[in-house]
């Protein structure tokens, strides 16, 4: 696949996936691959809760955007400065601030679920229409939220026949089904609970919403390098003499890496019969932390995974 | 319940981290065997995938080796726990869940609309209350699955368990959101909400929409209902024109619950990974749990990596064996044949020894940011848990035995 084509097949790309997949990073890392292609990106991060401005140094991001690198820029979306704006620009005036202020619309938007929702996803579209960037990178809420935060148009077009809220609704609802303007990239591990999660968030976007899915990401997969199972024999083969102390910490260490290896592929292919998509494969991390300094190696290894797609 | 907007979450701030902050002995790391023989409510807390749900169950299934009466109740919407139990539709009443232990093991997934039912049906004056509250679609619309009343309803189950004398120990798994310690405040956050300016311009217009609306001093109320629409107004204001009268009911409920939390008998388990975001997540609930008040609590680290070497002098011959520092590990052909072959599957098992055991450095240093040392290290197994037996193992590497 043509990674300049990949990202310029739609113009918003939600990201989403169970927490502790490395959804973030992974946004953060297909950001600055597509930035590298000369493209113009735009992350977004949803009520601030990411880890998406410590990858890049920052304490937190804002609701106007900045440039985190070059070709990189980015904001958070809240709802409640969402609403302000939408507030302003549809003619409801001075009451605006006194609805917000009051409570009364957080207490009245719980009754129609998705009200949040369908604001933060309604300035996505207005980013998408306007636009903002040739690449929209959304980190959605964690799967199980992911789904109610897409599916919020749908409910709120039943809930709300009428109004700036319905129309709202369906304008979202359009950009969400229309493949050529947003598609929804999953993120999981090579492990069993997330793949199922996947799976299952998969067929709710497609079935239920009609959203888009683009490949599949697989983070933290280990390369397997076929270690050697019987370290005395390579040993003796290779005519090396290991103390019993170094022998037996290489023979642990190849019987798990090999286990965790087996079980990982062994996942991999469940999830290749389960869900027949793409699938872009990322492998471990070399670090625990979140150093900005292996995000260009991260967005290397994405580029190379697309293009081998 | 829903969450008046002037309600702020929080002057803690996520992002002000500062370990320094944070005084040790505020907060007695408890050791996590004598929060499980001994206490009666473990509240574990944690950032997503950090494996919460299968180590809650662990702690239950410990309790039930010890003797004791032990249920562990789910709130994450993924079947996690499920999962974890080999169980498939685990139900808002605890099920009991069969083993090798002299003690009793149940498991119950938090039904947030069902508790929220029972609750309102406890504290409604007439069977003609609840179902007028029950049918109201503003109701039904807020009682499932929305933030705030998710937490507060966990907290409800929890103070139901507690006190219905079945079990000695409970064990509630919170959902993985910053949130998810919010029904720490859920008793205040119902009587600011009670006492909130919404509500009583609500319960006011008991003449219903026209009659509310058709006041001048409810422009704002008439707007709103031009913004969310007609209906959903006159669903909110009959909802709340119902729910007059349990206001007692819940403030006290709600006191009760509060108390139960707050009581020694209660203990919170801050559940991290050894990367840095679940560490700031952990570092985030401490400091939530310091500022709430609450003295005890203990920290699991879970899923951290495993090292295969401590001396130096082998990890000298292993670097050797791999090539020195500078070379990248090769791709190893341990079934290849010939000594070339062996000789390269050598190096690159050699090589991803060397990784773990630098990623390892570098969960150590990431897990020392916490201002209380875990009383658990927890490597990340070579399998995933979906059984009891893998709970078993779990309970085992928690607490050494």
């Amino acid at each position: 696949m043509d990674p300049s084509a990949f990202f310029t097949s739609s113009a918003v790309h939600i990201v989403a996936g169970k927490g502790g997949v490395g959804k973030t990073t992974l946004t953060a890392g297909l950001g600055l691959a597509a930035a590298s292609l000369g493209l113009d990106v735009l992350l977004v991060e949803i009520e601030g809760r990411g880890g998406l401005p410590g990858l890049f140094g920052r304490n937190r991001l804002h609701y106007r955007e900045e440039t985190l690198a070059q070709g990189v820029r980015a904001r958070s979306l809240s709802a409640e400065e969402a609403l302000v704006e939408y507030l302003a620009d549809h003619g409801f005036g001075p009451l605006a601030r006194r609805m917000i202020d009051t409570g009364l619309v957080e207490v009245v938007s719980r009754g129609a679920p998705g009200m949040k929702d369908i604001l933060l996803l309604g300035k996505i579209k207005q980013l998408e229409r306007a636009g903002a960037a040739d690449v929209i990178l959304v980190d959605a809420p964690a799967s199980g939220h992911a789904v109610t935060f897409l599916r919020s148009p749908r409910g709120l077009l039943d809930a709300v026949a009428s109004g700036p809220i319905n129309s709202q609704a369906r304008e979202v609802l359009e950009l969400l089904t229309d493949a050529a303007r947003c598609q929804v990239l999953l993120v999981t591990t090579a492990e069993e609970t997330p793949i199922n999660e996947l799976v299952e968030t998969a067929f709710s976007l497609e079935d239920e919403i009609g959203l888009h899915l683009g490949p599949v990401l697989v983070n933290g997969v280990l390369p397997d390098r076929h270690l050697p199972a019987d370290v005395r024999r390579a040993a003796k083969r290779a005519g090396v003499v290991l103390d019993v102390g170094v022998r037996r910490a290489l023979e642990t260490a190849s019987a798990y890496v090999r286990r965790r290896v087996d079980a990982q592929q062994s996942q991999l292919s469940r999830l290749d019969e389960l869900l027949p998509l793409t699938r872009l494969t990322v492998a471990q991390r070399p670090t625990a932390g979140l150093a900005h300094a292996h995000l260009p190696a991260l967005a290397d290894e994405l580029l190379a995974a697309i293009r081998a797609a | 319940m829903p969450v008046p907007a002037d309600l702020d979450p929080g002057d803690l701030d996520p992002d002000d981290l500062d370990p320094d902050d944070l005084d040790p002995d505020d907060l007695d790391p408890g050791d996590l065997g004598s929060l499980v023989a001994e206490r009666s409510v473990l509240v574990c807390a944690g950032a997503g995938g950090v494996g919460k749900t299968s180590v809650a169950a662990a702690l239950a299934v410990q309790a039930a080796t010890l003797g004791r009466r032990a249920v562990v109740v789910t709130i994450d919407p993924a079947r996690r726990l499920a999962d974890a139990l080999g169980l498939d539709g685990l139900t808002n009443d605890p099920h009991r869940v069969a083993g090798p232990w002299p003690g009793e093991l149940h498991a119950a997934m938090l039904d947030t609309r069902a508790t929220f039912d029972a609750l309102v049906a406890r504290y409604a004056a007439s069977e003609t209350q609840t179902a007028e509250i029950l049918q109201n679609r503003f109701y039904r619309n807020i009682s499932h699955a929305l933030s705030g009343t998710q937490e507060y309803m966990a907290a409800e189950k929890l103070y139901e368990l507690h006190v219905a004398d079945r079990f000695d120990l409970v064990v509630v798994d919170t959902p993985p959101t910053r949130q998810a310690l919010d029904f720490l405040d859920a008793p205040g956050q119902l009587k600011r909400f009670l006492d909130h300016r919404v509500y009583r311009l609500m319960t006011s217009g008991k003449r219903g929409m026209t009659g509310v609306l058709n006041r001048a001093g409810f422009a704002v109320l008439r707007t709103a209902g031009r913004l969310v629409g007609a209906p959903v107004m006159e669903d909110a204001i009959a909802f709340f024109t119902a729910f007059e009268g349990m206001e007692a009911g819940f403030r006290q409920r709600a006191q009760q619950v509060h108390s139960v939390l707050r009581s020694p008998a209660t203990a919170f388990v801050v559940l991290t990974g050894p990367q840095l975001d679940t560490v700031t997540e952990a570092a985030f609930f401490l400091r939530r749990l310091r500022a709430e008040g609450l003295e005890t609590a203990a920290v699991v680290a879970n899923r951290v990596t495993p090292r295969f070497v401590e001396d130096e002098a082998t990890l000298a011959r292993l670097r050797e064996l791999a090539g020195g520092p500078d070379r990248p590990p090769g791709e190893g052909e341990g079934e290849a044949e010939g000594g070339a072959g062996a000789a390269a599957g050598l190096a690159a098992l050699a090589a991803a020894v060397l990784d773990q055991h630098d990623l390892a450095d570098d969960e150590d240093a990431i897990l020392a940011q916490l201002s209380i040392a875990p009383s658990a290290r927890v490597p990340l197994l070579d399998h995933d848990i979906h059984d009891l037996d893998g709970l078993d193992d779990l309970r085992r590497l928690l607490f050494e035995v």
